[in-house]
């Protein structure tokens, strides 16, 4: 019922909210006020807010804890006394303790911030309304898309400023290390989670019994990162299921109703790590969260770092996704507090789910002009680089090109945010990625290089979801060895299947993606489509170049990992040494004229490969050490051989 | 203070003029061939197209206010003046949208199919003497149980398959000899008792070609003897539950079984449904209660050889019988266990802030096992409910008193009236023994926040239980259908499922185009070691739909797809029937199936008793 906006098949149809920009107001009234206003959110079927240190002693009550702190000291032979304080420990470590005087410091502090960086925070009120009905109804899980530190705040901040209760967000562990700020945090209704607790059954059940507790009673929606991390790269990331798991038992187990799920789309004009985030991938290390960083970078403070658009979109309910998916009565027969790993069946829907979700995130996703001129600038610097060239491009062609590549997006139901009057800031002349200046060595000027055409690749990925389909059937079609639906189709499917560690491709729709390609490129005229054969059209191939081209760069860096590890791979490679020898590798490449991609040094990029790999068998993990498998030499072979590209060595 | 009620000849809350059978059983010889449709029909008395007795009913008089008609009843007579409110409040009713049933209760035999008769077994049954009939009303009066489907259709003049005759076995011998007449002419046989089925049981097959006999059992209603040594009394299956007790009672016994429908429901359906009665918790249901059962069945007669109160001699036979619903055969005679008549009873009611302290108290005194005779937990709508059955008070110092203990529960103790609920209480026993037993349950219910609130509204729920069937009719009346259906569930699920499947029910009644909010109440009803049984009750206004019944079966079927994912049971009383088939092999898995199809198989190959109940 809820999920119908997910399933439109003409994109062209979805029908999106308009924006309202909440910063305007807070131009034009007192930010102290504002601060201080009376704050009286709508809470779940009118219940009252229950007090931080309530929860605590409900979680350390609860049946599941006990059961587990009585198996944990059956187990290590520790008194359960002993155990049930090193869960209280755990807890403490861990819960929130939302205080509105904290919210209100940052609500104050945050506007002045937002105003100084922002042009506008646009937000869909219809959004806001649908949210604060879904709050009522059910208990509400937030999922925004996370690219910036500043989304949890800046979701807090929009709950507060439309009088919507405020979320506890699933952080990671490091911001407790920021003295004082963690706090703050924490305060602001952030609990801690460490990153990593594989084995550890004790914090494994305070935490998961944490977040139960909130979410069944409704007092607070639950907001967390289904991604799991900031996405480096303006892509989304490939959905963690832990957090995802725990909010959907409530209802899995019949605790609660129903839950409501609210993908929310945060889309930055430009983000505030965004320079940081390529240098960490060229391997220039993330900086460790600490307080003084944070003063550090209030330089960013003087930038202009346009306008932000937050998208709420349709609460999903659980419910419906699980109907005819999962068999309820499988719970039927064990006591439910007993902890029991997921069944399959629930596994899988469980990660269907995430991948709906995430592809909700990015259905509504707003795309700015940047994107589409930074996916031409980029295509366009590679052909130059090909050519041996340095040209650039008129504007007047970036123009045009850019109002073809728009109509194209529209028609693939981008949501493009396009301004009335374009390009204001640019001055005539031809615009290209930058250059750096100044450098030593040949390596290093490589590298301040790819910096920049690594930022520019993150601007053109926010909007690779909206030709992601049609651009694997594009490169598929140049794949195949005959233009037989058949051969396209299981081309198409290798890819896909190839890819899926690096886009969000939906468990087991290939079918889907491939009908749904097939539609966009034939609607638009690219594509004919008989009985037996795919035909690029005439007029189809400047958009199949124009879709094939996108890939590419992704092509050349998987097979420029294969040829890493069928090369020079040697017998002791580890998972840790992995990334700084195929950069090696490539940058000798690169820096010989072999490649043509300087993006393929991204190690977000390579990581994705090895995992591809490993997931195809074509790799092995043992001991830590990364294998070829011999049985499936034939796999790498397939990749290499698959896409014909300028691979020139 | 409250006042105790002594122990009344009868042990219910019944005031019964004159029963069912009281007027049928004026028999002695009855040998007319064909007989006289009256002498056995039971519609001078009972209504054919609603539930219950002909003179009881609520309707609405002349000044818009609602009434309860008859003598029958504590409510019979009485004015109930938050009725109208109460429905057109909860369902959007109004008394000018009236749904009257549509065809006159004189049936015309033209409306009915023609009977399919098999002449020879008709021939050789005319032989034996056993009276039978095949007119219309008869036929047509033992087509159904009171599901909604049966009864909206009865209204609306609809008779789908029925019965091709009636036969009327006075005795164990006469049902052997239908039973055998039936083998020898391949002749379909629906056993019929009270008729109260709620799960289509009583509905025949509408792919069923041959001629179809209801045996009707109610002529077999006698004690054959009372063994006072033992405490048990042999019964003839077709005798009636308030006739049981009646006449037990005149002796100075009871068997304590009180189903609900106890007014027209028999023995032998008890058996056949694996029935449970009000009062379980101190006589057991009827599992506990039977000592030994004879069943006809088409390969002979099935009985054990002594009454040794256990035995360890294979699987329990009776546990084939027992919940066979007319499909293995039709059980005769009974024996079962009797008690002496309690000395003392005496009713009560705790009010609690919220449904789930409520069934927290429920659950702890499961716990110490201390469960009174009976113990039933309305949710907040049924709290309303029975609020708004109230009968008119008759003098001011009652109204002054009622407004007084509103006042001290919603203000003082600061109940929220919209989210309070009460427990009833039935105590039976020893006066001392009550007394005691009684304020340790007022204890328990103290400790979770349960205020003691009088014996009359204890009372006046138990009285709700006999009436409440006599409203749906009132609704169908006025555009407002429902029903009610049970499961058993853990503990640990009770407030899980019973949020859930009142949501679902809530939920699906939005999604299939329901114009009006829903009716969606429940009750806890009985209390085990482990669980406890739920009653849900629904009921909604139809107005605006065109094929109100189908929409009605959607959402129940969505109810019970609830409950099972809840964890609750296929059903804790009322039976599988046809209503709950296509879950029987998830409730009991493929060998479970199997192994009842085996003892089918084996026991009636030909399939007489042809039902097709279960499985």
């Amino acid at each position: 019922m809820m999920f119908l906006s997910l399933q439109h098949r003409d994109p062209m149809l979805k029908k999106r909210d308009d924006f309202e920009d909440m910063l305007e107001e807070r131009r034009n009234s007192s930010d102290l006020r504002y601060a201080l206003r009376c704050y009286t959110p709508v809470l779940y079927k009118g219940l009252a807010p229950c007090k931080a240190s309530m929860l605590k002693s409900m979680v350390l009550q609860s049946d599941q804890l006990h059961h587990v702190i009585g198996q944990v000291s059956r187990e290590t032979g520790r008194a359960a006394d002993d155990v049930q304080e090193e869960a209280s420990a755990i807890l403490e470590e861990m819960a929130h303790c939302l205080q509105l005087s904290t919210v209100r410091f940052f609500a104050f502090t945050l506007s002045k911030v937002f105003k100084t960086l922002f042009r506008s925070i646009c937000v869909n009120e219809e959004g806001i309304q649908r949210l604060q009905q879904a709050i009522q109804e059910h208990p509400v899980v937030l999922l925004p898309s996370h690219r910036s530190y500043m989304d949890f705040l800046l979701m807090s901040y929009i709950l507060y400023t439309y009088d919507i209760a405020l979320p506890v967000i699933a952080a990671g562990m490091d911001f407790m290390g920021m003295k004082f700020v963690g706090e703050m945090l924490r305060m602001s209704g952030a609990f801690f989670i460490r990153r990593s607790f594989g084995g550890d059954k004790l914090y494994w059940s305070v935490f998961s019994e944490y977040v139960k507790t909130m979410l069944k009673n409704g007092f607070a929606p639950v907001e967390f990162f289904l991604e799991g991390t900031r996405s480096r790269t303006s892509k989304s990331l490939t959905p963690k299921l832990g957090l995802l798991n725990i909010v959907m038992d409530p209802y899995l187990k019949g605790e609660v109703y129903d839950i409501n799920v609210v993908p929310v789309s945060i889309s930055y004009e430009r983000i505030l790590e965004e320079a940081l985030y390529a240098r960490e991938m060229l391997g220039v290390p993330k900086p460790k969260e600490s307080t003084s960083g944070l003063f550090k970078a209030r330089k960013v403070l003087s930038e202009d770092y346009g306008s932000i658009h937050v998208y709420f979109g349709q609460p999903v309910s659980v419910r419906s996704l699980a109907q005819g998916r999962v068999n309820r009565c499988q719970f039927n027969l064990v006591p439910r507090h007993i902890p029991r790993r997921p069944s399959e069946e629930i596994q899988s829907f469980v990660n269907d789910s995430a991948y709906r979700l995430v592809r909700a995130q990015e259905e509504n996703m707003v795309l700015k002009p940047w994107v589409l001129l930074a996916s031409l600038l980029l295509q366009n610097h590679h052909q130059d680089q090909t050519a041996g060239q340095k040209r650039g491009m008129v504007l007047e062609e970036l123009t045009a090109q850019a109002v073809w590549l728009r109509d194209m997006f529209r028609e693939y139901g981008a949501f493009l945010h396009w301004p009335v009057v374009l390009l204001d800031i640019c001055v005539g002349g031809q615009v290209k990625p930058g250059e750096p200046h100044s450098t030593v060595t040949p390596e290093e000027e490589l590298l301040s290089q790819a910096v920049i055409v690594l930022s520019c690749a993150s601007y053109r990925n926010q909007g690779l979801h909206v030709f992601l389909r049609p651009a694997l059937l594009a490169s598929a079609i140049n794949a195949a060895s005959s233009n037989l639906k058949q051969e396209v189709f299981n081309s198409f499917s290798f890819l896909r299947n190839m890819f899926s560690n690096e886009f969000i491709l939906c468990p087991g729709a290939t079918v889907q993606d491939f009908e749904e390609a097939c539609y966009l490129l034939v609607k638009t005229g690219a594509l004919q489509v008989t009985q037996q054969e795919l035909l690029v059209t005439e007029r189809g191939q400047r958009t199949v170049a124009f879709l094939t081209s996108m890939l590419d760069p992704f092509l050349q860096g998987y097979q420029v990992v294969c040829r890493f590890l069928c090369e020079e791979a040697t017998e002791n490679l580890t998972e840790k040494q992995f990334v700084p020898a195929v950069r090696k590798f490539i940058i000798k490449h690169l820096l010989a004229g072999r490649l043509r991609y300087t993006e393929v040094l991204s190690s977000d990029l390579q990581k994705n490969s090895l995992a591809a790999l490993l997931r195809l068998g074509a790799v092995q993990k043992i001991k830590g050490r990364i294998k070829l498998s011999k049985v499936t030499y034939s796999s790498v072979f397939l990749l290499r051989t698959c896409v014909n590209l300028t691979y020139n060595c | 203070m409250d006042m105790s009620v002594e122990c009344v000849a009868s042990a219910s809350a019944l005031q019964h003029q004159q029963s069912v059978s009281g007027v049928v059983v004026a028999k002695g010889n009855i040998v007319g061939v064909p007989c006289c449709a009256l002498l056995y029909c039971k519609f001078e008395i009972m209504k054919w197209n609603g539930w219950g007795y002909s003179d009881s009913k609520f309707l609405f008089n002349k000044k818009g206010q609602a009434e309860f008609t008859g003598k029958r009843y504590r409510l019979s007579g009485m004015i109930i003046p938050g009725l109208k409110d109460w429905m057109e409040g909860t369902f959007g009713a109004n008394l000018q949208h009236k749904t009257p049933a549509t065809v006159s209760p004189l049936l015309t035999s033209s409306a009915v199919q023609p009977a399919t008769l098999n002449k020879a077994f008709l021939e050789e049954l005319k032989s034996t003497g056993i009276p039978f009939s095949h007119d219309a009303e008869d036929r047509v009066f033992r087509a159904h149980g009171h599901c909604l489907h049966e009864i909206f259709a009865l209204r609306e003049g609809k008779f789908g398959r029925v019965p091709d005759m009636v036969v009327w076995p006075n005795c164990h011998n006469d049902v052997v000899k239908i039973v055998e007449l039936a083998c020898k002419h391949n002749v379909c046989v629906i056993p019929y008792g009270g008729g109260t089925s709620v799960s289509s049981a009583l509905e025949c097959p509408p792919e069923e070609t041959r001629s179809i006999v209801s045996l009707d059992t109610s002529q077999m209603n006698r004690i054959l003897w009372i063994d006072e040594k033992n405490l048990t009394a042999h019964v003839e299956a077709g005798i009636v539950g308030q006739d049981l007790e009646r006449l037990l009672n005149e002796s100075g016994y009871c068997t304590g079984h009180e189903p609900d429908s106890m007014e027209f429901s028999s023995l032998g359906g008890w058996v056949a449904t694996r029935a449970s009665g009000m009062k379980k918790n101190i006589y057991g249901n009827i599992e506990d209660l039977v000592i030994h059962i004879r069943m006809v069945t088409p390969r002979g007669v099935i009985e054990k050889s002594c009454q040794g109160p256990r035995m360890s001699t294979g699987p329990d036979i009776h546990h084939f019988i027992m919940g066979s619903e007319g499909t293995l055969g039709v059980v005769t005679e009974v024996t079962m266990k009797i008690r002496p008549m309690p000395e003392y009873q005496k009713y009560g009611s705790v009010v609690f802030p919220n449904f789930e302290q409520g069934v927290a108290c429920l659950r702890e005194v499961a716990k110490q096992r201390c469960a009174p005779a009976s113990i039933r937990l309305m949710d907040n709508e049924q709290f309303k409910f029975g609020h708004a059955l109230k009968p008119q008070v008759s003098s001011i110092f009652t109204s002054f008193l009622d407004g007084l203990k509103t006042f001290y529960i919603t203000k003082f103790k600061g109940f929220d009236p919209n989210r309070l609920c009460v427990a009833t209480l039935l105590f039976e026993g020893d006066r001392e023994k009550v007394l005691q037993h009684e304020k340790q349950v007022y204890d328990i219910a103290a400790k979770f926040g349960g205020l003691a609130a009088g014996e009359d509204n204890g009372q006046r729920g138990y009285m709700l239980t006999f009436v409440i069937a006599y409203l749906r009719d009132l609704g169908m009346d006025y555009y407002v259908i429902g029903e009610s259906f049970e499961t058993s569930v853990p503990w640990d699920r009770v407030l899980d499922i019973c949020r859930n499947v009142k949501a679902r029910i809530i939920q699906e009644c939005k999604d299939k185009g329901v114009q009006f909010p829903p009716l969606s109440t429940c009750r806890v009803t009985q209390t085990y070691d482990t669980g406890a049984c739920v009653y849900f009750y629904f009921a909604f206004n139809y107005r605006g739909l065109s094929d109100p019944v189908h929409v009605y079966e959607q959402v129940e079927h969505a109810a019970r797809e609830e409950i099972l994912a809840n964890g609750g049971s296929l059903s804790h009383h009322h039976g599988v029937g046809k209503l709950r088939k296509e879950w029987m092999r998830d409730t009991v898995s493929n060998v479970g199936v199997g192994m009842l199809k085996s003892v089918k198989d084996y026991v009636d190959p030909d399939n007489i008793f042809g039902n097709r109940n279960l499985l």
